[in-house]
């Protein structure tokens, strides 16, 4: 179907290249826009063209002052001996990007090992034969990825607020763990759809009790589906941000709610400096999972061809 | 059958506990019993702590649209005098003189007591605007008054002659009210009961309902316009190229939907990328530009973008799954491409294709930091105005209402996707 | 081997994150002041803050907000206050006070003026309530851009809705207070009568639909630091904005806008304190300090806003880094007050959630 048939008449042809084509526009609608702003991180100016020196790829229109200014904004002395020790850990301190950010690691790490604690367990008991009211619970489960985020963020504003768990750290790892474990639920239960119950009856009749069992031949073969789960729940916390901005105080701001005030105020391109850094840290977060992916299929015996 | 009797206090052997066990049926029954408890005991404790920290919030919250107690506990005895009142003319006596009796109540609370006359006022001012400072003058004038206190209060103020209040005080005073529910459709009680719609100036909740859902739908057909040629390319190149330009399509499913969303406000904004380029190819006029942003056109085009993933991917399992020799077969009994395409490929898509659309379609109506970044006035969406109602207006009865609506729209779509797509076949990537 | 890699992966990533969260749970005795940002921020981190600090050791946390009670509201009824010093309106400051969100504050432990006058006399009229203390005076007005213009400048609150003789956008606070007022001003209601004409339907049917005559060239902010920035973008023409951001930009980044005082629509910002704030006392020892007569005056000296002190006035000298005088771009200079309103917060606090419901159906139409 992929190549043009050697009998295609002209309105054949011009459909294939016209649907290429066409392809190819949507394509670029979807991927131009995060690549567009990458260079603009490193404008030299504090304007959100391009410049025409920047077009002509002059070495002075670029420059690193904004990813700068993301370690220095905030900081108690920016104009001390650069990269001191002072300067570093004055910037660790204060610096309010790097707070953020600091927050949304400690946030995301805290909430993703919950989630894929509590999520890896209950999908081995989804997937287990003979669960009552499968479908019920399965539906429970997975509501904090269906209902709408302003609704989940009221409502747990409205009851946290209650019990003095708004803004607190403790709070906001609840709520970013329970966003979360939709995710790892759905995925060990994929993996755990295609695993082999007989190398469980296998292990069994080899001698070895059941932790050891689960220990040895059960975790092993989940743990690609537990860790891409545990990397969804990551990145859900990682990249929330209405139910942060109802949960969290000035402590616990995190990146996501700091760029939303900086983009409803004011972008200034230091806001462009941090979103090219989350787009890294997509890429990043791709590249895992399509390894993971892979070693997967081969451990199932699939090859990518 | 042997019978293993076991010397009193060892140990039993497995094959004795299968023997002793009794009937094969009775060992099976139990043994699935244990199943589903440990099944359940696994479950458990996620269950719990979605419960804990995510059912129950939005439980309470759906309460909070109904419940609305305050006026009953501030004012009890003036709701007990009004409880008969007909409201066809100014209530009695009586409910004038109950009405000063809990005002003198409130004021010798303490501090806990004088913050309620705030509070009453300005819940009473969100239904009738204007008694706020009536509420709290009165009460500050509240033991200068003496009998016969209906022409005390009405002199006072003249707002106490007005039916318009005293409807208010009588609605509001069971703990439970239908306000919020009727305001988050545009209509009200009437002073005489009855429902009515909203005066024309401030009816606005029935278009935003009706703009969230044409704003969803457009979104939802332009991904289905351009996700469906993409997802079939996607489908029938071969794996290595098509693994290639997957990457277009899931870099941007993995990246922040606030990084997506700015570098949008980048591209279109009037001085933005988008513009400046079709100035500089004079496409477009240079001083006056369309209005790309801050508008709906800002955020359906925003959305498009970032839902268009959640539609190509279930599309591209789908078809994957799809044996190119059908439409072979098709063609070689004669149809011209585009029959064979319509009668014999699509049908085939159309479990991927609903379940795509029903997808975008869900997370479409909840969207809320996109239309409220690049949205602007007309393309804000119901969630703008929940999250509004919840920290501007801080009539948070109203937007748990509006949030109840939203959240039962949510739950029949899901209903839909199940019956399409079944909950346990949802996938990811 | 992979099994020990992804442990000790896991429980590093688990150890980095206990130890960030305890050290970020460490809270020392910190002062959280609540502003509005940007340059008005800016004008009480050098007069207040700074030296309050230098002073007395305490370090002050300074955190920005849009205004309103919500946040308020929500923490006090949380029972979890983190906020000890919020800087208000005066319809939020009546509000808040009389549903109990605020504590009261004793005026006895005010300093008098350097002349001997008690505060309760040497504080402008309406400056002092149960649960606030004023600050200062600022006032809402428009600003236009003055190369936008070639011949006859923009001089009246008219001016502002008329696009035929002065064409191009405006940029509109995006909130029914003050464009209610300036619409009716604009439409012939003279200042005094305002509120009496607002308090009827058929003046706000007015004032609506005179700003319906402009709507489609309106650009709306909400933020205090949007209006000069859509003025120095080329966004807009002219823009409502608080009267000292203009001021900001016209001093320290030499912008060429010009305000228009006409019509101007003054209040007054108070300091509030939260009910439970955790340092309440700290609080009300910085309410002290900074309503000093010398602190409100050296805060004009970084912002054209009036200090709500008499004996502040005459010490009002020149902005402190551009060396302007900055007497006469106060709200209160004799040619600026010509033709002014005080917003009225008993109307505001009455009307706001009805105006408001209204105004966002207008703008949602």
């Amino acid at each position: 179907m992929a190549a043009l048939p050697p009998y295609a008449g002209p309105a054949g042809i011009a459909w294939h290249y016209g649907f290429r084509v066409f392809c190819g526009f949507v394509l670029l609608f979807l991927i131009l826009p995060i690549l567009v702003i990458i260079p603009l991180s490193f404008n030299a100016e504090p304007y959100f063209t391009y410049s025409k020196a920047m077009i002509t790829l002059q070495p002075e229109a670029y420059s690193w002052r904004w990813y700068m200014d993301i370690m220095k904004n905030g900081m108690a002395a920016p104009n001390a001996n650069m990269w001191s020790w002072t300067w570093l850990s004055d910037s660790w301190n204060n610096a309010q990007w790097i707070h953020a950010t600091k927050n949304s690691f400690i946030i995301a790490i805290f909430s993703t090992l919950i989630a894929t604690a509590l999520g890896t367990l209950a999908a081995l008991g989804l997937t287990r034969a003979h669960m009552p009211f499968r479908k019920l619970i399965m539906a429970l489960l997975i509501s904090p990825m269906i209902v709408p985020l302003i609704i989940s963020a009221a409502g747990m504003f409205f009851f946290y607020s209650s019990i003095g768990l708004s803004q607190t750290f403790p709070g906001i790892i609840l709520a970013h763990a329970a966003l979360g474990t939709p995710f790892v639920v759905i995925t060990v239960t994929a993996t755990l759809a295609g695993f082999d119950s007989n190398l469980i009856r296998a292990s069994a009749s080899l001698g070895a009790s059941p932790p050891r069992t689960f220990f040895k031949v059960i975790v092993p073969l989940i743990s690609p589906g537990v860790i891409s789960g545990g990397l969804f729940a990551f990145v859900t916390s990682f990249d929330e941000v209405v139910v942060v901005l109802f949960l969290t105080g000035f402590e616990q701001r995190t990146v996501t709610r700091q760029m939303w005030a900086g983009v409803r105020e004011q972008i200034s391109p230091t806001i462009l400096a941090v979103a090219t850094l989350l787009v890294l840290v997509s890429i990043l977060l791709l590249t895992t999972l399509e390894l993971l992916r892979r070693r997967n299929e081969r451990m199932r015996g699939m090859s990518a061809q | 059958m042997a019978e293993a009797s076991a010397p009193a206090g060892s140990a039993k052997t497995t094959y004795q506990r299968i023997v002793d066990g009794g009937s094969l049926k009775a060992q099976l029954r139990r043994a699935n019993r244990r199943q589903r408890l440990s099944a359940l005991a696994m479950t458990g404790p996620l269950l719990l702590f979605l419960l804990a920290s995510f059912l129950i919030p939005i439980g309470v919250m759906l309460f909070r649209s109904v419940d609305d107690p305050l006026v009953g506990e501030a004012l009890p005895r003036t709701v007990e005098a009004l409880a008969d009142w007909d409201r066809a003319d100014l209530p009695d006596e009586a409910a004038y003189a109950a009405l000063v009796e809990d005002l003198l109540a409130l004021r010798d609370g303490g501090a806990d007591g004088r913050a309620m006359i705030g509070r009453v006022a300005t819940r009473l001012n969100f239904e009738d605007a204007g008694v706020r400072s009536t509420v709290t003058s009165t009460a500050r004038k509240a033991d200068a008054m003496e009998a016969p206190y209906k022409a005390a209060l009405i002199e006072a103020d003249e707002a106490w002659g007005d039916r318009g209040i005293w409807a208010t005080i009588q609605r509001l005073g069971p703990d439970f009210t239908a306000v919020h529910f009727l305001a988050s459709v545009d209509l009200r009680y009437t002073v005489d009961g009855e429902i009515a719609p909203q005066p024309q100036e401030r009816q606005v909740y029935v278009s935003i309902w009706m703009r969230t859902l044409m704003i969803s739908l457009t979104v939802t057909l332009a991904c289905v316009a351009l996700g469906y040629p993409v997802a079939y390319l996607l489908a029938t190149l071969p794996m290595r190229t098509s693994n290639l330009l997957m990457v277009l399509v899931l870099l941007p499913f993995w990246t922040s939907l606030l990084v997506r969303t700015t570098s949008w406000i980048v591209v279109l904004g009037q001085n933005g990328v988008l513009l400046e380029f079709l100035a500089f190819l004079h496409l477009v006029d240079d001083v006056d530009r369309p209005r790309l942003i801050y508008n709906m056109t800002g955020s359906i085009v925003a959305m498009t973008h970032i839902l268009l993933p959640f539609m190509i991917l279930p599309l591209y399992s789908v078809m994957r799954g799809i044996s190119p020799s059908y439409m072979r077969a098709a063609q070689n009994l004669g149809a011209p491409p585009a029959t064979a395409f319509i009668k014999v490929y699509l049908p085939q898509t159309v479990p991927g294709l609903g379940a795509g659309c029903v997808l975008v379609f869900i997370l479409a109506i909840g969207y809320y930091i996109t239309p409220a970044l690049v949205g602007g006035e007309s393309g804000t969406m119901i969630s703008n105005f929940i999250a509004h109602h919840m920290q501007r207006s801080l009539n948070w009865g109203f937007a748990a209402a509006l949030g109840t609506l939203l959240l039962v729209g949510v739950m029949a779509l899901y209903w839909v996707y199940d019956r399409i797509v079944g909950i346990n076949n949802v996938k990811l990537g | 081997m992979k099994k020990t890699i992804l442990k000790s992966t896991i429980g590093a990533a688990f150890g980095v994150a206990s130890i960030g969260l305890l050290a970020s749970a460490a809270v020392g005795k910190d002062l959280t002041v609540v502003s509005w940002g940007g340059a008005y921020t800016k004008s009480q981190v050098k007069a207040y803050h700074e030296p309050y600090t230098a002073q007395t050791g305490t370090v002050i946390r300074s955190e920005d907000y849009n205004g309103g009670l919500a946040e308020v509201k929500a923490q006090v009824e949380a029972g979890n206050v983190t906020w000890d010093l919020v800087d208000v309106e005066l319809s939020d400051a009546v509000r808040g006070c009389d549903e109990g969100l605020l504590e009261p504050i004793d005026k006895s432990i005010l300093p008098p003026a350097p002349d001997g006058t008690p505060a309760e006399a040497d504080f402008l009229k309406g400056t002092l309530h149960e649960c606030a203390v004023a600050t200062i005076v600022w006032t809402t007005i428009y600003a236009y851009d003055t190369t936008k213009f070639s011949g006859e400048q923009p001089s009246t609150i008219a001016d502002l809705f008329d696009t035929e003789k002065f064409p191009g956008k405006r940029g509109l606070r995006k909130n029914p207070k003050t464009n209610l007022e300036f619409a009716l001003m604009a439409d012939g209601v003279p200042a005094a009568d305002v509120y009496e004409v607002l308090s009827t339907p058929e003046g706000v049917d007015r004032a609506f639909a005179k700003l319906s005559t402009i709507k489609n060239d309106v650009i709306w902010w909400e933020a205090g630091s949007q209006p000069p920035q859509m003025l120095a973008d080329g966004e807009v023409v002219m823009a409502t904005a608080y009267n000292g951001r203009v001021f900001d930009a016209i001093a320290t980044e030499k912008k060429p806008f010009e305000i228009v005082w006409d019509g101007q629509v003054w209040d007054l910002d108070l300091w509030v304190i939260p009910k439970g704030a955790p340092n309440k006392d700290a609080a009300l020892d910085f309410i002290v300090y900074s309503t000093d007569t010398q602190r409100l005056a050296d805060q004009a000296a970084w912002i054209s806003y009036g200090p709500a002190r008499a004996s502040s006035v005459s010490m009002i000298g020149k902005h402190a880094e551009a060396g302007i005088e900055m007497g006469p771009h106060m709200p209160t200079a004799p040619e600026n007050f010509k033709n002014a309103v005080q917003n009225d917060f008993e109307f505001w606090a009455d009307h706001q959630d009805e105006l408001n419901e209204r105004f966002n159906a207008w703008l949602a139409q």
